[in-house]
């Protein structure tokens, strides 16, 4: 195999840890009689480790770019599409928690929430960017958008800050984790920024020399 | 297929017990004719009492098929009842007598009870923070302050404090502003009596609850997470009515530190923030007292907090609750948390909307 694929291969297998890890979670609970596994409430505990692993796996994503550029390390980018759709993957599990256990499949209470509390609105907002993303992440949308194809899949820094804003909208008292994330997003955003406005401000260096 | 079939299809596969609000329970050989009485299909002729689903389950269907998701995912639920009685080997509390105020409702877990809680003097946010972070917590010695608008102030021993009063075991129910549930045995004096025995004034309207501010016992208060120390308040009205316990353990047995030791407030029919715990002082006033989270966040939590499911959280609704450990919300959150009988009297004339 080449080293490339072993390496594909790997990263696979490290992304699946956390499903893995609530997976046996879930086992414990049901059938090794660990009725504490899940903790008193299961269905936040599953919510919020869904949602963390999300934006982990968002800013991960982000960090591809940046770490190209840095290192020179192109075949980075082979890695790109396989960490975004474990992003997506998260996601839909996190969004499946809020659908299944927060309103056991109440349209109508699901369209309340995304109405009235604006932190489900940015976060139904991060999810369908990221939606977008995954089913365009093919080789034949590639093809068929040409060029706007990476205008398109810009969106998952729009996605990023919802993932963020979404998780400080919704703690109570503690900003600790996710500011902890916004710092993160913030800088792998604000790196892209520099590397855009880099040739100028190098341009105009002498002038203010 | 609708929900209400795949959840019942699956139920069958799994062969699960599914029990619905109070006292509804389906047996394997009754299946059918029990999910048909649910459903309000037919009645069958030979129903025991316990088994007639109370009429407010059964005309939500809604709910209905809520509760039995909740057995469905919880399929092996049925094993931890056993564990429910289980205790946590602290000192046993003698002479406790048992009141006519608990609810008949089966207590939750006490593993649960004691590593899920929100004491953020010991860690942020709900889960098991507060249980691994107090684990060298000592209640003892322990003062405790009763002073303002009464004639018999004094700072006490806390055992010297409990000793004159008779213990009694509440069952109620606890709703967390957080939209979850349990059903706590605990184990307290009436508030009712500490408030007889001090004679506030004339002029006492409230009643101030603080917990201690020892950054030694406490290692959250060295951070500014919450302004401390953590202040909550009643009416002093509210503070007398016989269901306003200061309690003193759980389960038979002393508080575990994570649930307030060595002595809380317990106000069931408001949200659980109201029950400051590890209390340092009690103090009656003329003024009403700011509570920490009204501080906090003064669109989000108020003085009063009782139960209402007529008035969302911004961020959440308060009209429905999971009773832990169910996955999702099974039940409909009653006024007053179901102690409305009890005390709406308190509230008669208030918006209970701009007095959230």
């Amino acid at each position: 195999m080449k080293p490339l694929t072993v390496a594909k291969i790997l990263v696979f297998a490290a992304a699946c840890i956390p499903a893995a890890a609530l997976a046996y979670r879930f086992y414990r609970y049901l059938y090794a009689g660990d009725f504490n596994a899940l903790t008193a409430n299961p269905g936040d505990y599953i919510t919020d480790q869904t949602g963390t692993w999300t934006i982990a796996f968002v800013t991960i994503t982000l960090c591809v770019t940046p770490l190209r550029r840095l290192t020179g390390w192109n075949q980075a980018i082979k890695f790109r599409r396989m960490l975004g759709l474990f992003a997506f993957f998260y996601v839909s599990l996190h969004l499946s928690t809020w659908v299944v256990f927060v309103h056991f499949f109440d349209v109508g209470f699901m369209i309340e929430d995304v109405v009235k509390r604006p932190f489900i609105t940015v976060g139904m907002a991060g999810f369908l960017i990221l939606f977008v993303l995954a089913i365009t992440s093919n080789r034949f949308s590639l093809r068929k958008l040409g060029r706007k194809w990476q205008s398109l899949h810009r969106l998952v820094y729009v996605a990023a800050i919802c993932g963020v804003v979404h998780f400080w909208w919704l703690v109570k008292a503690d900003i600790t984790l996710p500011r902890r994330w916004a710092v993160a997003v913030a800088l792998l955003l604000g790196f892209r920024l520099w590397w855009t406005l880099r040739p100028r401000l190098l341009a105009r260096k002498p002038d203010l020399a | 297929m609708n929900t209400g079939e795949t959840v019942r299809n699956l139920r069958y596969l799994r062969g699960i017990q599914v029990s619905v609000g109070r006292t509804a329970r389906l047996n394997p050989p009754y299946r059918e004719a029990a999910y048909n009485r649910l459903m309000l299909i037919k009645q069958a002729p030979d129903i025991r009492s316990s088994e007639i689903t109370p009429k407010s389950v059964y005309l939500r269907r809604r709910e209905f098929i809520q509760a039995s998701a909740a057995a469905l995912v919880a399929a092996g639920m049925g094993t931890f009842a056993d564990k429910v009685a289980a205790q946590g080997g602290l000192a046993k509390l003698p002479n406790v007598k048992k009141s006519p105020l608990s609810t008949t409702e089966a207590p939750s877990a006490y593993e649960h009870v004691t590593s899920y809680n929100n004491f953020y003097e010991f860690a942020p946010g709900a889960g098991d923070g507060p249980k691994n972070n107090s684990k060298n917590f000592k209640p003892r010695p322990w003062k405790i302050k009763i002073d303002g608008l009464v004639s018999k102030p004094g700072d006490y021993d806390i055992d010297e404090f409990i000793k004159p009063f008779a213990l009694e075991e509440r069952v109620y129910r606890l709703r967390c502003v957080e939209a979850w549930s349990f059903v706590i045995p605990w184990v307290g004096i009436p508030m009712a009596d500490v408030i007889k025995r001090v004679e506030p004034t004339g002029q006492a309207q409230f009643v101030e609850f603080t917990t201690l501010h020892d950054t030694g016992r406490f290692p959250m208060q060295r951070t500014d997470l919450l302004e401390w120390p953590y202040i909550e308040g009643l009416r002093l009205d509210e503070a007398k009515h016989p269901l306003t316990l200061l309690a003193v353990g759980v389960y038979g047995e002393v508080l575990p530190a994570q649930n307030g030791a060595p002595i809380r407030l317990v106000v069931p029919w408001k949200y659980g923030f109201k029950g400051a715990k590890s209390l340092a002082r009690i103090r009656f006033v003329d003024k009403q007292p700011l509570n920490t989270w009204q501080k906090m966040a003064r669109n989000e939590y108020g003085f009063y907090a009782n139960v209402n499911p007529m008035v969302d959280h911004p961020r959440w609704t308060q009209s429905r609750e999971r009773r832990l450990p169910s996955f999702v919300a099974n039940r409909r959150t009653e006024m007053f948390n179901g102690y409305a009988d009890q005390v709406q009297s308190l509230y008669a004339g208030m918006d209970l909307r701009k007095n959230y």
